[in-house]
């Protein structure tokens, strides 16, 4: 009757077991000295990553229509922006007293 | 009961159409959770960048044993949520009570270690405006960095609890048999909640929690 997906229990463990793998994968690595900023950005492409894995089958986005898709992207879209905006503007200042 | 709730309200085509419109409101909802948190996180990135050296030191008086079991305990309670919205959707009354039970468990659980953080942070005078004291060299942008702290998972409790509040409703409800295969939308409308708020955990723990680690 509903247009919708029930999942399987063995998709969920799978996921659910990356995740906990990626939790270890991010705590070991911080303890790792990367050089630069490779640990921060390290630490975020794995977060950026469990995200997805949460986004795309915990909360079902694989499997909603493409009009979810969009409603489900717009915040995302919008922090993109306010981070971004801000970022490139104190990045790109001369001696932003702070 | 559930029979006369499976049917669609009269400015829907069909119950499809319905569904997909209440997913689609829960999602508008949470991309304002997504900015509001979002300003936060944009602060932080900022004060980041200006005080990189003193937020890895502060960083590093956070308990990195109780952060990373509490990050497992969140991401245990989004499996058992994903496994309730499941047995929902197939209309299974038992297992729905049984998951939401162990999800509210679980989520009280991280209440609990968080709970027993902010004590030591308490006794550890790492708490600004309370007799807060660190090394003064780098007091002042430390003192930034537990404000940041504080905030941000004072805020993610704060929707924890709330969303323990909601799975004690949909508890009563289960119990009461409302739902069914037809009619199970705010079992999965809880479940996209909470699943949201274990996505900004995912965020919080590396910012917080491991900024520091690798300068020893």
């Amino acid at each position: 009757m509903k247009a919708e997906h029930v999942l399987s229990v063995r998709l969920y463990a799978t996921v659910f077991g990356s995740l906990l793998a990626l939790t270890l994968l991010t705590t070991g690595v911080a303890f790792i000295d990367l050089g630069g900023n490779w640990n921060a950005l390290a630490a975020v492409a794995i977060a950026i990553g469990k995200a997805l894995l949460v986004v795309l089958y915990f909360m079902h986005a694989r499997y909603s229509s493409r009009l979810t898709w969009i409603f489900a992207a717009a915040g995302f879209l919008w922090l993109t922006i306010l981070i971004g905006g801000t970022i490139d503007d104190v990045l790109t200042r001369e001696g932003i007293g702070f | 009961m559930s029979e006369a709730s499976a049917v669609h309200a009269h400015q829907f085509d069909d119950i499809s159409q319905q569904h997909e419109a209440s997913w689609n409101g829960m999602w508008v909802f949470l991309a304002t959770e997504v900015m509001f948190f979002g300003g936060m996180f944009t602060g932080y990135t900022i004060y980041r960048y200006a005080y990189a050296q003193a937020f890895a030191s502060a960083s590093n008086h956070l308990d990195i044993v109780l952060g990373t079991i509490n990050t497992a305990v969140l991401i245990c309670s989004s499996f058992t949520m994903a496994l309730s919205v499941r047995s929902a959707q197939l209309g299974l009354r038992k297992p729905i009570m049984i998951f939401l039970l162990l999800t509210m468990i679980l989520g009280a659980v991280f209440l609990g270690i968080k709970f027993t953080e902010y004590y030591q942070k308490f006794d550890e005078h790492l708490v600004p405006g309370y007799d807060f004291s660190y090394e003064p060299s780098l007091a002042r942008p430390a003192a930034i960095f537990f404000s940041f702290y504080f905030a941000l998972t004072g805020v993610h409790a704060l929707h924890m609890i709330i969303g323990i509040g909601l799975l004690t409703w949909l508890m009563v409800k289960a119990w009461r048999d409302r739902f069914s295969r037809e009619y199970n939308t705010p079992v999965e409308l809880v479940g996209l909640y909470w699943h949201f708020v274990d996505i900004i955990w995912i965020f919080l723990f590396p910012l917080l929690y491991l900024l520091g680690r690798h300068l020893g």
